[in-house]
Order: structure tokens, then sequence, then C-alpha cells
């Protein structure tokens, strides 16, 4: 029990909140497993939230809306890629600047949307549902988006572990020069890879509009997502899996947040939304710390692996935001 | 490029600036044609929203007064390719630390007091800036996430504070804390709503920064580290500490950025005191390609977008981010046509 919420319920409300950060998550792991880091994401994330909403209300499709979300993503995943991997761009600028842009652009368009009713996907009963026991019936009647979250876990993981193309795109991200020696088209690879990412980084803004967080306003309630998520890669060490329990902690700590909230009456509830942020951040730290490498981190490549370390073990891509060119 | 006469130089960097400007005022006429809002009564309103009166251009000082500040900072810091994202929180310290010795009971003298609270701001900030250093240094979290970490924790600070401790008496409310005296707001000319002292801060910290950054050896040392960290090493420049040091001047300005929003500005400590002048100062030492000469006009330039877009809802209902829509296609757009020159170049 955490506050007034029962294991049951809070497992399910885990659940719900993290479907969305999963998908963003697992998104920005493709892309940066590829060499290249997407920085836009938090402004991409309202833009898609914002495109998918409007979409979704003038089409009265929830299919459509989804799809204008990922569309969003992708268009700005062109610009990230185009700059950084055809203009040989400093890929944190443009990034920071696409951020700043995307947030605004999506206040702007999305104003006359604003605070209206919209479709929303509703949490669906799975079919057997009735033979279910009480607390499974809690934490099994969930939106698709959780579904489709946990479905994507599975398939990124087999993905990177056993399919061919995903041995191509870590190989251009480990080494892109090496890789275009092998035969290989870094650029095109890096590109596809980018794409395919900012799409599921719309997918998942969609989701926060048309599902956890229904509507559209400023603030709509999705601002800082997209920077947890950026971190969230770094805190799974690139690894699907641990992306994903990664995302599903900081779900946790945010909503144990809201049940926090009803124990300390004195405490404001602005701080308890705010927490979970430096939280998942400073995990960073401890991880950090477990590695047993706590200097020279930068100029020095020798690294000794504590017990602790290797449970976290983790390496970036090496290649990651360097611009890759073709002799 | 080096075999380029002078005329042939300003010709190309006048082509460029024809460019973008066509880019940008394309993008956002679109932007506005796609909303089906008036195009030209939406740019003549922002113009009219910063030059229109007095008051108002004194409104766009009272702007560029923080950004110039945090842009002078993130000079600093971007000398030694370090992305310091946490200067939002930087701003919000250095504005809490000057409340707090605005609030010390027992120092009669407004001046001194004044005087205190500008000091402890430089040391708020300062030291929000140094703990991000330190998270990078020690901790091995990337600057860009343990910023933004310690931008939440300053976030969750503040509003602490004013729904707290510092709450106004009775009430607790959104609006912060309660307005302080007369007596320690900085003086404004008649009719301007922008202090004098926070004009002749932010010039001096103009000048002072280009002294340190161009004329000292502090510049040579930093420019050295942010080239090549490992080679700096070699001849005894520490890194770790070049990091620390540009990283705790950067957040001292920020910290100053912080202590005029509280005396100059607002007179009170409220939850958005940072007024997101932080990211949109890193937009433009972007732009500004990390030239302090260019600073100063680009940061009037994004002054008077923000300020002209205040009146964008009340006369035309359209949404006021649409400063912050022309502000970073600027930016994206000075990008682009840095990217296109290098690449003719390397053809």
């Amino acid at each position: 029990m955490i506050g007034d919420l029962s294991i049951p319920v809070l497992i399910a409300s885990v659940l719900t909140a993290s479907a969305p950060l999963i998908i963003i998550a697992l998104g920005e792991t493709l892309t940066e497993k590829s060499g290249v880091i997407n920085l836009s994401l938090d402004g991409v994330v309202l833009f898609s939230a914002m495109a998918a909403f409007v979409i979704a209300r003038q089409t009265d499709s929830l299919l459509l809306g989804f799809l204008a979300g990922g569309c969003a993503g992708m268009f700005t995943g062109l610009i990230v890629g185009y700059f950084s991997i055809y203009l040989h761009l400093t890929q944190v600028a443009v990034g920071f600047a696409l951020s700043l842009l995307c947030r605004d652009l999506a206040y702007f368009l999305g104003n006359p949307y604003s605070r209206v009713q919209g479709p929303t996907l509703l949490a669906t009963k799975l079919p057997f549902y009735d033979s279910l026991p009480n607390s499974l019936q809690v934490v099994l009647t969930q939106p698709p988006t959780v579904w489709i979250a946990l479905l994507l876990i599975f398939l990124f993981y087999c993905f990177f572990s056993f399919s061919k193309a995903g041995l191509s795109l870590r190989s251009v991200g480990e080494n892109p020069a090496a890789s275009f020696a092998r035969g290989l088209n870094p650029g095109r690879i890096q590109m596809t890879a980018v794409l395919a990412g900012a799409f599921l980084v719309g997918l998942g803004g969609a989701a926060y509009s048309l599902s956890l967080k229904p509507g559209w306003g400023r603030p709509q309630g999705a601002e800082g997502i997209g920077w947890i998520a950026l971190a969230l890669v770094i805190f799974g060490g690139w690894h699907p899996i641990r992306v994903a329990l990664g995302a599903m902690l900081f779900a946790f700590l945010q909503v144990s947040g809201i049940g926090l909230q009803n124990l300390f009456p004195g405490v404001p509830a602005q701080v308890f939304q705010t927490a979970p942020f430096p939280l998942m951040i400073f995990t960073l730290v401890l991880m950090h710390f477990s590695t047993g490498n706590t200097r020279k981190q930068d100029y020095s490549e020798n690294k000794t692996q504590g017990f602790a370390g290797k449970l976290f073990l983790s390496r970036a891509p090496k290649a990651l935001g360097k611009n890759y060119k073709q002799e | 490029m080096k075999n380029l006469s002078g005329a042939k130089l300003t010709e190309r960097a006048a082509f460029d600036i024809l460019l973008g400007s066509i880019l940008v005022l394309g993008f956002t006429a679109l932007i506005l044609f796609i909303t089906g809002a008036p195009v030209l009564a939406a740019f003549q309103n922002i113009w009219l929203g910063a030059f229109a009166s007095t008051t108002k251009m004194s409104q766009v000082l009272s702007v560029w007064i923080p950004l110039i500040l945090c842009a002078c900072g993130l000079l600093y810091t971007f000398k030694v390719n370090l992305w310091n994202i946490g200067i939002e929180g930087q701003i919000i310290m250095g504005a809490i630390f000057a409340m707090a010795a605005l609030r010390v009971p027992g120092i009669e003298s407004p001046l001194l007091r004044l005087f205190l609270a500008f000091l402890t701001s430089l040391l708020g900030g300062g030291i929000w800036g140094l703990l991000a250093g330190l998270l990078k240094t020690r901790g091995g979290v990337h600057e860009i996430f343990g910023g933004l970490g310690l931008n939440f924790v300053a976030q969750g600070f503040v509003l602490w504070l004013i729904f707290g401790p510092w709450k106004r008496p009775g009430i607790a409310s959104m609006s912060g804390t309660e307005l302080l005296g007369r007596e320690l707001w900085l003086s404004t000319p008649p009719g301007w709503r922008m202090a004098t002292a926070g004009l002749i801060i932010a010039i001096s910290v103009i000048i002072i920064t280009w002294l340190l950054l161009e004329k000292s050896h502090l510049g040579l040392n930093l420019r050295a580290v942010g080239q090549n960290p490992r080679a700096a090493l070699l001849y005894r420049i520490s890194p770790e500490n070049y990091y620390l040091q540009s990283i705790s001047i950067a957040g001292a300005c920020a910290g100053l950025a912080g202590f005029l929003q509280v005396t100059a500005v607002y007179h009170r400590l409220i939850p958005s005191i940072s007024s997101g002048y932080g990211y949109l100062a890193l937009l433009v030492v972007l732009l500004a390609g990390y030239r302090i000469m260019l600073l100063p006009f680009l940061a009037l330039f994004f002054a008077s977008l923000n300020v002209g877009a205040v009146q964008l809802p009340i006369v035309l209902q359209l949404d006021s981010s649409l400063s912050g829509v022309i502000q970073g296609c600027c930016v994206l757009c000075a990008l682009f046509i840095l990217g296109i020159r290098q690449r003719r170049r390397q053809s």
C-alpha cells in the first residue's frame, strides 16, 4: 500500500502511465543505437500529441489521430536526420533548437483546440475478463497502448539480439566507417533508424493526448516527458528491456507521488509532481558510482567494473553523437 | 575561405541574412496561414507590441537584461563544450538566495540588504552551476541530464517555499510571495519598466565577459579545454577544474538574472520566476554562433519578439508562443545555412 493505493491498482496505474513513455523511450533507443541522438523529444512529444488530438477530433477517428501523431514525429525526425547525417551539424544543437520550436509550434497551432472534447482511447476488457479473479481484472483492464508497448519491448529485444537488420544497425552505431567498408550504407541506415524512432516518439506523444491525459491545452501534462525518455535510454544502457523497466520505475514514482500526497498533506502537490524527474536523473548518478568508475570519464577509457558495475554494465554506442562523413 | 576578399565576405553574409530572413518569414507566414490568422496583422502587432511606446521599449529592455546575463554566462560553458541546460535552475536559485537575503531580519539599511541580495544571488546561481558541474565530473552524469534534474529540484524548491515557509499571510497561491517593501525595489526611471541598475549590471557583465574570454588567460585555457581536453591535460590544464569554473561562472551570471527578476521586475518570488529566459538564452547564443559581439543585438531581437507577442492573444486571439516559433525557426535556419555553406566548401 502507498497512501490509498492497493497493490493491484498500483500495478494497473503503473502499466497505464508507463505505456506511452515506453513507446517513446524505445523509439529513442532505436535512433541512438544507430549513432544519432535526437534531442528534440520533449518538443516532439507535445507537437505529435497536438497533431494527433487535432486530427482525431477533426476526423473523429482515433486511428487517423495516432497516425497523424506518428507522421508529425517522423517529420521532425526528417529534420534531425537531414541536418545531422547529411549536413553534419551538431546533433545536440539541432535537437535542442527543434525541441523548443516544436513545443511552441504545438502551443500555437493547438490553441484553437484548447480544452475541447475529443475522441479518447478507453481501457478495454479482455475477452476472458469475467473468468479472472478480481485483482487481475483491475490489472488487466488497460487501453490498447499498454499491449502495444509490451509487444514493442519483445519485438525490440528480438530485433537487436537476433535479426540481421538489428546487427547492421548496431554496427553502424558502433563504427560507421567499418560498416561502410563491409558494404553497408551508414547514412541510409541511420536515416531509417531516425525516421522509425521518431515515428514511435510521435505515437507515444499521441498516446498522451488521446489516452493517458486526453485532450489538449497549455500545459498539456506531457511536458518534461521527452527529457525523461532521453534519460531513460541512458538509464537502461541502450537495452530495450532495461529501458522499459526504467520507464515503469518512473511511472511508479509518479503514481506513488499521488499516493504520498494524501499521506503528507503539508507538502504542496506541485512538489510531488516535480519529484520523479530529479529522482530519475539522480538514479543515473548512483548507477555511475556503482560502475566503480568515478573520475576522468571523458578523457580516460580505463574502466574498472565492480560487482554492481557488472549488474548495470552498459556502454553507449561508440559513434553516438558523432557525425560520420563518408569518404 | 581565406582567399575571399572582404567585400565578397560581406556580400556572402548579406546573402545569408537575406536567405535566413526569407526562410523564417516564409515559415512563420505559412504557420499563420494554416491557422487562418491575418499574416500581416500578426507581424504588425508584434512590432507595435514591442516598439509602440517608450514604456514598451523599456519592457523589451527588461527582458533583454536577464537574457544577456544568461547568454554571457553560457559563453563560458560553450567554450569548454558544456551544454548548461541547468541554467533555468540557476536563475531560480539566484532568485531564491536573493529573496532569502532580503528577508534576513535585523538589517535596517535597504541598500545594504540589496547589496547582500546581489552577492547571495551570485552565490546561489554559482552553487547550482557547480553542482551540475560536479555531477558531470564526479558523478559521470551528462551535463544535460544533471542540469535538467537540478532544474526540476529548483522548481520544486521554489514551489515549496511559495506554498510553505514563505507563503503570504493567510493564503498560499501560485501568484507568489508577498510583495517586497517599496524601499527594496530597484529604482526605475519614471514611466519606464526597467531598472537602471539592471542595465548597468548587464552592460558590465558583457564587458567583463569579453575581457575574460578574449583577453585573459582564463579564456585561453577554457578554449584549450574545449578544443581538446586530453591535450590540455598534457599542458597541466585540468579539464575538470575548468569545467567547474566555467559552469560556476555561468551559474553566477544566471543568478544575477534571478536577483533582477526579484528586485526589479516582479518584486516578489513567483513560481515561474525564470520565465524560460535560460532556454531562450541558449537559442540566442546558438544563433550568434558563440560570438559575444552579436549577443546584444540578437538578445534585443528575441526580447522584442517576446514582449511584442504578448498582445497577440488579446488583439488577434492567437497564442503568444508565436514568438517562440519565430525564435526557434531563426536558429534552425541559421544552422541550415551554416550546414549548406560547409557542404559547399567541402565539395
